[in-house]
Parts: structure tokens; sequence; C-alpha cells
């Protein structure tokens, strides 16, 4: 008996919602198994670290503010995905986007005003779409990928943040911590909507999702960005310019890790060496596992926020690492990309010991 | 007073260009062979703390490579099966090998922090080791001779052998390979292997001899610039092995300025450098446009046999 | 019989997920016969032969070679019988050298040196020319198939399977082609010959067998048939095609090329060298060639991928449009369809109501204010559907789900529909069964009928031929002097594609040396 693959004559539209909600539960199995291989109790641990921020009201607010960067970097990273450009210096572009508004912090600190804020969230998105510009321009006038030089400036940004937090924008008060000064009132957003326990972000983010539903699904923009990455050759044949699309993916999604840098830098109201969370990264998950869908994404985003709350939840209860968050958002991605197969293959049972041609070996 | 200055620079720039010159060799084979794989920082990451761990415990160094160099092509397999056996796309398969090799050597390593084990030292003996001049040739740990010895046989074996000929065929036009009755899968799943082998020893260097002991992340992004080093020297070892120093120098440049306080630019601007040039130079080389050595035809596409 | 046959297949089949490519074929080769393989496309031919050179496995069935019943389980296992094979895309390695080429087609490693003399030795005793250290993108597409000709006789194969080896040629260089296999065969080499190309199996070949929807329809000596007949038993009704009158067209000029010179696009491209030309509403131009001479290129820079310096080098009813991109061209009326349909005229991805937005949705007002309009879009591919007779479940299936001439017939539809002023197609019936491709040789006529420019750019000879009112020939991206269909033959076209205005031996270096 063996596994025959057969290809779909079209991928299949189940299996493009259905893989991603396996790879997860995939993912628990083999959590447990791993955990109990490790010496802690599996079953507790993957327990703490999908169910208790879902179950444990308190741990919504964290979920929440811990999904909202997930979700704005994603989303115009599955842009970027769906014509096949690869921004994957989204945590650059981030940070950098954080620093433009720091800086705009910076300047106005004594002054107060209702567009202090917009100025800093315009200037954050401006910052962070400059940055993605980079890659863009070394790509479309001197053929670099932007796979590599994308990811080259986020260690540039990282060097960049370390030499202002300890140089010019060190707090003054801040006992040679190197940190810049809190933010004013007049620069930060609410901690949450009323008293509803939802942070701003996640506001912004929900917004954000269905703009970018909206650019994708119905706009000629967005029929050109699926184009270019399907078929590159046919989409210049359309009349779409391959070059304005990789400044275009790129640019928005720089501007939108921007957005998300100057969020988190009003909840966590100064800078300092932790800022840099990976998010940029694991955005890069949310994209994929969300299947670079916008509604996807969202969901996608809840669910990668969760194993980061869940993670510090289990490292307090069953003592695992605190890297075991990361380690898991790997193998969740991993666990996407395999199945990858069941949208464009049927996997069947065969008894016959004929070999399978004409399909994959 | 200059001469011994000279010499140590000599000698730190010679070490840690190793492990970047390690990982890029055997990426080099890896995308000769038509594949790309990103995932170089995470192999290396789990030769990190494979090869410092197992020294560690066994108390045997030789045993810790041994480890890292099959931890290395493990963490490859992975990424060979999902991109060769399941068809998926070499770029997000690529980051994912690396996000999980920050996760699993995290894991691993958080029960190792702190501890320094002796750093593996030169196979020569001491009187030729130690020489206040000699040593600029035989003072540095095996891994620097190994590199230099293999960056040579790779070089001597896609250009002069029959089994190179084949890689960079398949590399070239796997369609074609395939049709004449290469096995086109299998082989690319030995180069990918092969370069995660190398990884994990890159990786071994940097916890066994540049800073014998385990921390999160050690490797500090080297796996990328390994990445940018193979389109730097078009795909070539002879020039993989010159790149390779000239990064070298930029990093030594990060490390002068940080122990003698009083360069020009602050110490992050030297930190930043390596990948601000790297950056560069691929511009320069992209925009020659395949003058200095093409990209492999095949290079991180699919391969899908028609029939 | 009395001569043991050299190769014979009993009753083999072969199915791929919904087709049976190959139901219980049977044939059988004598030694130095040259046996053809006739069908169309699709007709189960490549399959076949892909069993007998071990790429693929037959479901059941057997194969004989001299007499022995043997499993082929790889292309080393045919080699090592004595098969050899020519393939109709070649396998051959760009970036390399012709010797390390053919190294790669040879089992075990032999040293450069004795590899370049027993090379030599090969083209010699065939009379092939070819220089053994040359690149190979620097080789013109007949010099490639040497290379795999001489990779194949390297091997003294006994029995040498051509998969359609004439479709690159011109016809100068299917004469010494043919010469070589003659040869071969006198000394005893079976040669298995695939192609559709009546004419040539008539003049080659001694026995074909005949192939239609995957089954054996027909075995006979091509000498004593005649190409109708041949030609009849392959479509398995009778051939029918549009005819086109012979009409003199006196409209306005809608399509006017001035002067048009690109630089190559890439390493492997083709430059275009000051291309002028002029067609008039109501007239069908042809454009002949053999591949790879900047076909693609031109057709690139007529529809606007590829943008000219100047605009006036190319004029769609007096304006200028040559710096302007496709979108802009479609509004002012000039739509094309390139050759290769999955990729480039059609994203297999998308569903033909996206397909049909991709290049009709400024003509046909799918787009409002950089918004889709999708009824509209569905409306339109479903008349494009039923209009052209596309067989598919609907606007929504994917382009990449649709059989070649299905999704030809949309993709011409798709532009035929838009009513442009002008139409220049590439390659319009290439891999098309016959049915769809009399349809869409009659569409073109009727579109041109409506008074439209029309340019068929192709490799079909007999199709530009049948088509058109007059025909340049493009080689090296130069384009010879139009000249109305009926005041050419076939033999000067023939000098043209080769490019010779000189001679037409196939010389060392073939089309490139004469451009010197």
């Amino acid at each position: 008996m063996r596994l025959l693959l057969e290809k779909r004559r079209e991928p299949s539209r189940t299996m493009l919602v259905l893989t991603p909600v396996l790879s997860v539960i995939v993912i628990m199995v083999l959590g447990i198994i791993i955990f109990d291989g490790l010496g802690y109790d599996g079953q507790q641990a993957v327990w703490e670290l999908f169910f208790t921020p879902v179950l444990d009201v308190y741990k919504w607010r964290d979920v929440a503010s811990k999904a909202a960067p997930l979700i704005l970097i994603a989303l115009g990273l599955s842009l970027g995905n769906q014509a096949k450009i690869w921004n994957i210096g989204a945590e650059g572009q981030y940070i950098v986007g954080a620093l433009g508004a720091a800086g705009i912090a910076f300047a106005t600190q004594s002054m107060t005003g209702f567009w202090i804020i917009p100025l800093m969230i315009i200037t954050g998105m401006v910052c962070g779409a400059l940055y993605a510009g980079i890659p863009a321009v070394l790509r479309t006038r001197y053929g670099v990928s932007e796979v590599l030089s994308s990811l080259m400036f986020v260690y540039v940004s990282l060097q960049l943040l370390s030499y202002l937090i300890t140089g010019p924008w060190k707090d003054p008060d801040g006992h040679n911590f190197p940190q810049t000064a809190q933010l004013t009132d007049a620069q930060l957003l609410p901690h949450e909507l009323g008293d509803s326990g939802i942070p701003p972000g996640l506001l912004i983010a929900l917004i954000a999702t269905i703009l970018f539903y909206v650019l994708v699904a119905r706009t000629i923009f967005g029929f050109s960005v699926r184009a270019i990455g399907e078929a590159p050759h046919a989409a210049r044949y359309g009349g779409f310019s391959s070059n304005g699309i990789v400044w275009a993916t790129l640019m928005i999604s720089g501007a939108m890790a921007g957005l998300a840098g100057v969020l988190e830098l009003m909840q966590l109201t100064r800078l300092n060496l932790g800022y840099p969370s990976g998010y940029g990264f694991t955005a890069i998950i949310v994209s994929l596992l969300g299947r670079s869908h916008p509604v996807g994404v969202f969901i996608a985003g809840i669910v990668l926020a969760i194993t980061y709350v869940g993670g510090q939840v289990a490292q307090t209860v069953v003592h695992v690492p605190n890297a075991t968050a990361g380690l898991f958002q790997a193998l969740l991605l991993f666990a996407i990309l395999a199945s990858d197969l069941l949208v464009r293959y049927r996997v069947r049972l065969s008894v016959s010991s004929s070999p399978a041609k004409g399909t994959r070996p | 007073m200059t001469i011994t200055f000279l010499i140590d620079a000599l000698v730190t720039i010679i070490g840690i260009t190793t492990p970047i010159l390690l990982a890029a060799s055997g990426e080099l084979v890896v995308e000769k062979s038509g594949v790309i794989n990103l995932g170089v920082e995470g192999m290396m990451l789990v030769g990190t703390i494979a090869g410092f761990a197992v020294t560690f415990e066994t108390g045997n160094p030789w045993l810790g490579i041994l480890v890292a160099t099959l931890a290395g092509a493990a963490a490859a397999t992975i990424f060979a099966v999902l991109v060769l056996s399941l068809g998926a796309n070499q770029v997000a398969t690529g980051l994912a090998l690396t996000i999980f090799g920050i996760g699993l050597s995290s894991l691993i390593g958080s029960n190792y922090v702190g501890i320094a084990i002796d750093p593996l030292e030169s196979p020569f003996p001491d009187v030729l080791a130690t020489d206040s001049f000699w040593r600029v040739i035989f003072g540095h740990s095996p891994f620097v001779y190994f590199a230099i010895i293999l960056v040579l046989a790779i070089g001597w074996f896609i250009n002069k052998t029959r089994a190179g000929l084949v890689l960079r065929a398949i590399g070239e036009n796997d369609l074609s390979a395939h049709s004449i009755g290469y096995p086109v899968i299998a082989i690319r799943y030995a180069a990918v292997a092969f370069g995660g082998a190398i990884a994990g020893i890159a990786g071994a260097d940097f916890s066994m001899v540049i800073s014998p002991l385990w921390a999160e992340q050690m490797t500090a992004g080297r796996g990328w610039i390994a990445l940018a080093l193979v389109v730097f020297a078009g795909w070539r070892a002879g020039r993989l092995l010159a790149g390779a120093y000239f990064f070298g120098v930029l990093m030594a440049l990060e490390l002068y300025a940080k122990a003698s306080g009083h360069a020009i630019f602050p110490s992050q601007f030297w930190a930043a450098m390596p990948y601000l040039i790297a950056v560069i130079v691929l511009a320069l080389i992209s925009s020659r446009d395949g003058k200095d050595g093409k990209a492999p035809a095949c290079l991180g596409k699919p391969f899908i046999p028609n029939g | 019989m009395s001569v043991t046959p050299r190769l014979e297949l009993i009753d083999v089949s072969k199915r791929f997920p919904g087709v049976l490519a190959n139901d219980r074929v049977s044939l059988s080769v004598k030694p130095g016969e040259i046996h053809a393989l006739l069908g169309e496309n699709g007709a189960g031919k490549s399959t076949l032969v892909k069993m007998i050179y071990g790429i693929q496995s037959p479901d059941s069935g057997s194969i004989l070679w001299e007499g022995q019943e043997v499993r082929i389980p790889h292309p080393r296992a045919a080699r090592r019988l004595g098969v050899g094979m020519v393939f109709q895309h070649f396998s051959l390695f760009e970036a390399m050298d012709v010797l390390e080429n053919i190294a790669l087609g040879l089992d075990s490693a032999v040293s450069r040196k004795q590899l370049d003399a027993e090379i030599r030795l090969v083209m010699e005793k065939y009379g092939l020319k070819l220089d053994p250290r040359r690149q190979i993108s620097t080789l013109s597409v007949g010099e490639r198939q040497r290379i795999e000709i001489v990779r194949a006789l390297l091997l003294n194969p006994r029995l040498l399977i051509m998969d359609e080896p004439t479709s690159v040629l011109t016809p100068q260089e299917v004469e010494d082609l043919f010469k070589t296999l003659r040869r071969l065969a006198s000394e005893g080499c079976s040669i298995l010959y695939i192609s559709h190309k009546l004419h040539e199996i008539v003049e080659l070949c001694e026995r074909a067998t005949i192939l239609r929807g995957g089954k054996v329809v027909a075995t006979c000596d091509p000498r004593k048939e005649t190409a109708r007949s041949m030609g009849e038993m392959m479509i398995g009704s009778d051939l029918r095609e549009p005819a086109r009158g012979q009409v003199s067209v006196e409209g306005p000029v809608r399509l006017s090329v001035n002067r048009l010179s690109l630089p190559k696009p890439d390493d492997f491209g083709v430059a275009l060298d000051e291309i002028s030309f002029q067609v008039k509403g109501g007239e069908i131009f042809g454009i002949a060639g053999v591949a790879g001479n900047g076909q693609n290129e031109l057709l690139e820079a007529l529809c606007g991928e590829h943008l000219s310096d100047e605009a006036d080098t190319i004029q769609v009813d007096g304006s200028s449009v040559g710096r302007s991109g496709p979108s802009d061209r479609r509004k002012l009326g000039l739509c094309s369809v390139p050759e290769e349909r999955n990729g480039h005229a059609a994203i297999g991805a998308f569903s033909l109501s996206d397909n049909a937005i991709l290049t009709a949705r400024s003509r046909m007002g799918f787009e409002t204010k950089g918004f889709i309009n999708k009824t509209g879009a569905d409306g339109f591919a479903a008349n494009v559907i039923k209009t052209f007779a596309v067989k598919t479940l609907g606007p929504a299936s994917l382009a990449g789900s649709l059989s070649g001439g299905n999704l030809q017939k949309f993709v011409m539809g798709r532009e035929i529909m838009q009513a442009p002023g002008v139409l220049v197609v590439s390659q319009p019936t290439w891999g098309v069964d016959a049915g769809s491709a009399a349809f869409i040789h009659q569409a073109l006529i009727d579109l041109a009928a409506q008074g439209s420019a029309v340019v068929v750019i192709s490799q079909d000879l007999d199709e530009l031929l049948r088509l058109c009112d007059r025909l340049s020939v493009i080689n090296l991206g130069k384009l010879s002097s139009p000249r109305p269909v009926g005041e050419v033959s076939v033999q000067e076209l023939g000098l043209l594609m080769g490019g010779s205005h000189g001679t037409p031996t196939v010389d060392a270096g073939g089309p490139h040396a004469a451009s010197a």
C-alpha cells in the first residue's frame, strides 16, 4: 500500500481554508510529544500555550495588544506575498517607523495639541515606507533581490536604534539606561477604547483589514498584484508594470510596519533595547498562515498572539523556556508550508503496487 | 609593535571570517544545484548549540563538531523535504528554517546560558601555534584550515569532476537533466544536506572557538552575510574565498572600534557596516548583469517534471 | 515475419489522471527501418516514446527488444539497450559548452580530449558540422539539434527516436537531416520518426503507425499513400480547412511599422533590426521564420511590452504608439495574442473571467475609477465561451484547467471580440487540434473581412500560405520585404528563412554564420 498524489485540476478551496486549521491542530499534538520528550508536562504545556489565553478573560487584552501589530504588518506583507515580492525586512521598517515617531515625540516634548499623534503616526508610516523603498530601488534599478537586501536593513536598523538610544536620544533622567524619555500624554493614544478593554491598535487593525480586503478583491491594483505574482509575463502583457508593483507592495508593507511600530511605541511609552520584538518576522508567519487573505490574516494574527501570551503563561506555570513560543511559531509555519500540498494535490491510498507515474515522485 | 598589531589583526580577521566562509561554501553547493536555502542562519544556530552542548557534556570537542554537522544536516533535511518533496516555496521555507533554528537553539540552549568551555585550539604544536610570528599561519583553530581546504575542494569538485558537472547541469536546467536521466531530486537532497552540514560546522565554530559559550542568536546575522557572499562571489569558489576575507576585515573593524573606543564613528556604525557594504556590493554585482558570473538558471524555482 | 523486430510493443497502455494517453498500443520496428509515428497533438505519441526511452513506465502491456521482453525503468536503461532519443525540446544547458553538454548525455566519464576526438569522428562520418567548444547560448536551433543527434550517435544506437525533429528547421536543414537519417538507416539503425507533417513522412518513411486518441488507428506504407489519405486517418474525418480566395485589399493602412529597432532583451534574445511593414484594413499579413529569430521580440514590441525609443516607429490608425504601454495601445485598437498561452496570453491560476479583465478591461468597460466591474467581466467571458465554442464549465473555471486548444480559442476570442482595429497573433494554432485550428483560422478571416488589419506570425508555412495575403520572413531580427502570397515559392521562403542571401547549404554555423 502506498500514498498516491494526484494533481487537482483546480486548487481546492476547501483545503485552502482547512489546512491552516489542520496545521494548528497538528502542531498541538506535536507539541505534546516534544514537551513530553523534553521532560515537561506536554499536555499542560500545550493547554497553557493555546487555550489559557482564550479562556482567561484577563489575558484577552494581552492577546489583543499583541495581535494588533502582527495583523497590521502581516496585511502589508500579504500584499507582497501575492505579488511574490518578499519583504522580509518588516522588522527593520517597524523599528524605523518607531524611530520616526520618536523623533517627532522628541521635537514636541513640551507641546500639546491634537495634531501631535496624527503627525507621529504619519511620520512613522512614511519612515517605514521610505525604509522599504531602499530595497525597492535596489531591486528595480540594480536588480538586487529584495529578499536579501530587505533583511540586511533589519540589522542596520538595529544598530541605528542602539546608537540613538545610547547616544543622542538617551533619556537624560534615565540613570544612564539605554532608553529614550517617556512619551508625554499628548503623544499617547488611550490605553483602551472607553472601558471596553480593546486597545486602539486592534480597532485600527480591524479597519485596515477591511480596507485591504476591498483593495485586494475589488480594485484593479489588487488584481495587478495577483497577476504579477502568478504570471509576471502575462501581467506585463496585460499592461501592468512590474516595477510599479514592486514599489507599491514594498512601500505599502513598509508603511504598515511603520504604523505598527508607532502604535507599539505608544503602548510601551518609550524606546529601549528591548523594543525590537520580532513582530516583523512573526508577521511573515501570520501572512502565510492567513493565506495572504485579509480576513485570514486577521484570524492568524490572533492565533499567533495567543501563542505569545500562552508562551508566557506556560513559562510561569510549566516552566518551559521562553523560547517555546518561537519554536511553536516556526513549527506552525513548517506545517502550513507542508500542507500546501493538499491544496494542489489529492492524496489517495493505493493498494496496487504499480508505481505512480505522472504524479509527483 | 606594529608587527604585533598586524599579526593580531590578521589572526582576528581570519578567525571571524571562517564561519561565513564555511557557511557560504556549503550554500554555494546548494545553489549550484538550483536550490536557494535562506535558512543558513537557522542551521548555523542549530550547529552552535549542538556543538556547544555536546562538547560541554562529553568534554570531547570532536564529538561536538560531529553532532553539530549532523544537526545542521538534519535541519537542512526538514527544508529539503518541504521544498523538494512537498513543493513548498523556497523563500518561505528558508525563512521558516531560520525561525525554527532560532527557536530550537534557544529552547535547548536555555540550559547552557552562562557556561563557558575551553576553546578548541590550534592543531599544531605550541612552538608554532603560539610563536609571536608563526601563529599567523599555525595559530588558528582547526576550523580555519578546514574552511580553506573545503572551499578549494568545492571549487575543484564543481569545475573539474563529472559529479560537479552533473550538479551544475541540474542547477542550470533541471528538466533537461531529468530527461537525460539524472535523479534531480536526489541530487538536490544531497546538496541541501551537505550545505546544512557545513552550516552546522560554521555554527560550531561560533560557540566553540570565536566565543566559547552559548548565547541566544549568537550568530547575529552572519548567515545572511554568507548568503550575500555567494551572490557577491558570482557562484565561484575562488571569489568566495576572497570575498569572505573582505567581509572579515569589515567585521574586524567593529571589534576594533568597540575595543579601542576611539574610532571615528560609533561602534554601531561599524557593526552595521558589513550589512550596508553587502547591499552595496550586491547592487554593483547585480547591475553588472552577469559579467561576473551568473546565478544558476533554475535557482529558487520548483522542479516540476512534465511527465 | 522473417526478421526479428528491433522493437516491438504489445498492448501498451498508459493512464494519466483523467486521460487514457495510450490505449493498448502495438507496433513493431524492423532493423534499418524508418518508421513514422503519426498523430495529432495529444494523440499519445510523446507518451509512447517516453515509455520506450524509460522516462515513463507503462501501466500494462509489454515492450520487446530484439525479441526479448524488457523493462525500461529509466533512460539509462534505454541507452544501455541501444535506444537513443532526440527530443523536440532540446535538453541542453545554455550556460555550458557543446562538449560539456555531450558529456552529460553519456553514462560514463570520458576525458574532454577523448570526447572531443570521438565527436569529430562521428560528425565527419555523418556530415554534421559543429564546433565542440562553443557555448550553447550562441548556437542556432539547427545547430542545437545537431548536438542532440551527435550525443545520441556517440552511443552507437540501434534505435534512434526523433521527436518532431523538423518543426524548428528550415526546408534546407530538413533535407540535410533526412540525408543523415537515411545514411543511419542504411547502416542498420532503426529510426522511429515522430511527426504530424505528412509530406515529410511520405518522403522519408517506409512504414507508419497512426495514432488517434491514444489508439493505433492504422498502419500503412506511406510510399503507397498520399498526404491527404494519411491526414484523414490521423484526424478521423475529412480534412476541411477554410480556404481564402485571393482577395486584393484596398483598405486604409491601419498598422504601420517604421524602421523599428530594439536591442535584445536578454542574453538569449534577438535584437530587432529596422523592421518596416504596413498592413491595410481587411488584409492578413504573414510573418514566417524559424523559431528564435525575433518573433517573440517583434510581438512584444508591437503589443507594447517593450517600448520603442521613438513614438512614430509604430502607428495604429495614424496615432504614434511606439512609446505607449499595452493598455494605451489596446485603447487605440491594437490587440495581440502571444505565442505562449499559459503564462503569457493567460494566467493559468486565474478564472476565465479574471483573464478577461487582464486585457479587455478598458475596451469593454470592466474598470471604473480603479474598481473592477466583475459582472461585466463574467458576462463578456461567458459570451466568448459561447461564441468561440470553448469547452469549459463557465467563466469561473481556471484558465489552467482548459486544454491547450480550448484555452487558445478563449484567448483568441477574448481579443477578437474586443473588435480590434489591428490584431497581432503569434502561432495561433500551435499545438491545437485540427478542428480548433480551422475554427481559429475562420475567425481571423472573418475579422479581416470586417475591416481589421491582421498580422499572423507563424512557423507553419502551410498555415501562412493558406491564410495570408502578403508574406515576409523574419530572420535574425530582420524582416524581408513583403511579397504577395501568390508570387512566392516555398523554396524561396526556405532560403529567406535560412537567412541565406547566398548559399543554402548547412555550413558551419548555419543561419548565424550567414549574417556576416
